[in-house]
């Protein structure tokens, strides 16, 4: 699914944020993405969904070397790419369903199926009553949703979301973890950068840790997440 | 819901797309003039050169033109290969061409106006005037052939010279239009750096991103575009207006035929299609250095 190889980060001529990351996500795994603040989990993920490209080292993604790949067949592989940005993203011009459809859109959907859809989905993560709403008149939870809304909406295949429950109240954030992984249940490969250790521990995937520009993978300290109180059903 | 109208990139909150509309009508207006001006200086070296070519005027001193001077050089003239009429020029006729140029007084003072003789040629039949000047002048001393090709010549060269002038300010006025179009379309792709960037993130192709600045191009040249046709319509109007009593003879016609009003559209046409294209053309070079 998605797989680095010796792969080493630097902007311009700056110090090397990454170097020789070497790991692999198996086709519909879900990872914690964590480090401490300025670690690189953000330069990670934009290298995941091609928005940089590394200094050096291969990406393999959807069993293609990005780099061998014509710039012309990349669209193709991003549409199967969901992005929750760290900074939401939201085109303010629009309102919150149509934010949301943008990516069937860039797909070229049909208006009325769309229409459907995106307000289903709105409404599931609990922003029915705000459907066409503009972004700024809304809180930055509400936000959040709307931008996470926008990454799951076309089924991606791989899910990454930059501190994606950074914003919102604990229970919203377990909703919103529950939203990933029935996604990820459906067939979708997940990664999710969070500081968030209750989150972490309660759901319990492994964890990708970025720690000197260097990244270990490790299994979760506590067991998969079915211990009660956390709201699961 | 009117999902599939309204454009990704809030190009109605740039301040730099507003000055595009004006640029262009400007532009339009100038090149549409340009045009209208080049089309009437062609209209009129045409018919100058219909009427000119396949005539010549023979001219006889005052002096030697009796009548059966005259007479002789007409039966000379029409024994000619290639002369299909000739015709003595009634003197009151003659006087009549001169009187504008030269007034009343100036000609009833005796001055010594030459008889002349119109010689109509077949159609293509060239007769060289030196040639044909030392024939007659050999029965009628004094005769001279006029062609009008000197004269012809020397106002088609100006013609033409204008026409060219007139296609090189085209020029540049459609390159300043290019130029006008790149600003503004840099402007707008930095603007909207970040919605770009996210389209591009979604999977969006190129030619998706470009079409909407296409789309907004096509948009302010076309306002732009028809109110500079529209303003040069109207001082093409005045013109006519203003030259409509002039004599034909001293100041071609300043009008256009339908065909002509037809073909003036190409200037707003082609203003909307550089706009697009050169829109198109600066949105995917930027685009290309996206990763
Ligand atoms: N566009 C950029 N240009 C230069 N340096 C950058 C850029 N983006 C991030 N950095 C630097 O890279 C390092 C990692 O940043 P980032 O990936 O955002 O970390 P994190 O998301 O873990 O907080 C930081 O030191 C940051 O200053
Ligand atoms: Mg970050």
């Amino acid at each position: 699914m998605l797989r680095f190889e010796n792969v080493g980060m630097r902007y311009g001529i700056g110090p090397e944020i990454l170097r020789d990351i070497s790991f692999s996500l198996p086709p519909g795994s879900f990872h914690f993405l964590t480090g401490s603040s300025g670690a690189g989990k953000t330069t990670l993920l934009k290298l995941m969904y091609l928005a940089l490209r590394p200094t050096r080292g291969l990406v393999h993604l959807f069993d293609k070397d990005i780099s061998l790949t014509p710039r012309d067949d990349l669209p193709a592989l991003r549409r199967r790419i969901g992005v929750v940005f760290q900074d939401f993203r939201l085109i303010d011009h629009l309102t919150a369903v149509e934010n949301v459809a943008l990516p069937l859109r860039v797909n070229g959907g049909r208006h009325a199926e769309i229409d459907s859809h995106v307000r289903e989905l709105l409404s599931w993560v609990g922003l029915g009553d705000r459907l066409d709403a503009r972004p700024s008149t809304l809180s930055g939870g509400q936000q959040q949703r709307i931008a996470i809304a926008r990454a799951v909406i076309n089924r991606p295949r791989l899910l990454l979301a930059d501190e994606p429950t950074g914003n919102v109240d604990d229970h919203i954030a377990v909703r919103l973890m529950h939203l990933f992984e029935e996604l990820n249940r459906a067939g979708t490969t997940v990664v999710i950068a969070t500081h968030n250790h209750a989150l972490i521990e309660e759901f319990g995937h492994p964890v990708l840790q970025l720690d000197n520009g260097e990244l270990a993978v490790r299994r979760n300290i506590q067991a998969p997440a079915v211990s009660p109180g956390t709201g699961k059903t | 819901m009117m999902l599939g109208h309204r454009a990704d990139l809030p190009f109605d909150r740039d301040q730099s797309t507003r000055f595009l509309p004006w640029i262009v009508a400007l532009m339009v207006f100038l090149g549409a003039l340009m045009f209208a001006g080049a089309m009437v200086v062609s209209d009129t070296i045409d018919s100058w050169d219909s009427t000119l070519t396949g005539r010549m005027t023979v001219q006889v001193p005052k002096d030697s033109a009796t009548d059966a001077a005259t007479g002789t050089l007409v039966t000379l003239l029409s024994a000619t290969p290639g002369v299909t009429a000739v015709r003595p020029v009634p003197a009151n006729e003659a006087r009549a061409l001169l009187v504008p140029w030269l007034g009343e007084e100036v000609l009833d003072s005796g001055l010594p106006i030459p008889a002349l003789i119109d010689v109509e040629l077949a159609a293509g039949a060239r007769l060289d005037a030196s040639l044909l000047t030392a024939r007659l002048s050999q029965s009628v001393p004094g005769t001279t052939v006029d062609d009008h090709r000197v004269w012809l010549s020397a106002l088609i060269n100006l013609g033409r010279a204008i026409e060219i002038l007139a296609f090189i300010i085209l020029g540049l006025i459609a390159s300043s239009a290019i130029v006008a179009v790149i600003f503004t379309t840099r402007s707008g792709l930095a603007v909207h750096a970040a919605i770009i960037e996210l389209l591009h993130q979604m999977g969006a192709h190129d030619t998706y991103i470009a079409g909407q600045f296409q789309i907004q191009a096509m948009k302010l040249s076309l306002r732009g575009g028809i109110a500079g046709t529209a303003a040069a319509a109207i001082v093409l109007l005045a013109f006519a207006w203003v030259g409509r009593g002039i004599d034909a003879a001293f100041l071609p016609p300043v009008t256009l035929t339908i065909a002509e009003w037809i073909t003036l559209l190409i200037v707003p046409a082609g203003a909307v299609a550089i706009a697009m294209f050169t829109a198109r053309v600066t949105v995917m070079r930027a685009l290309t250095r996206m990763p």
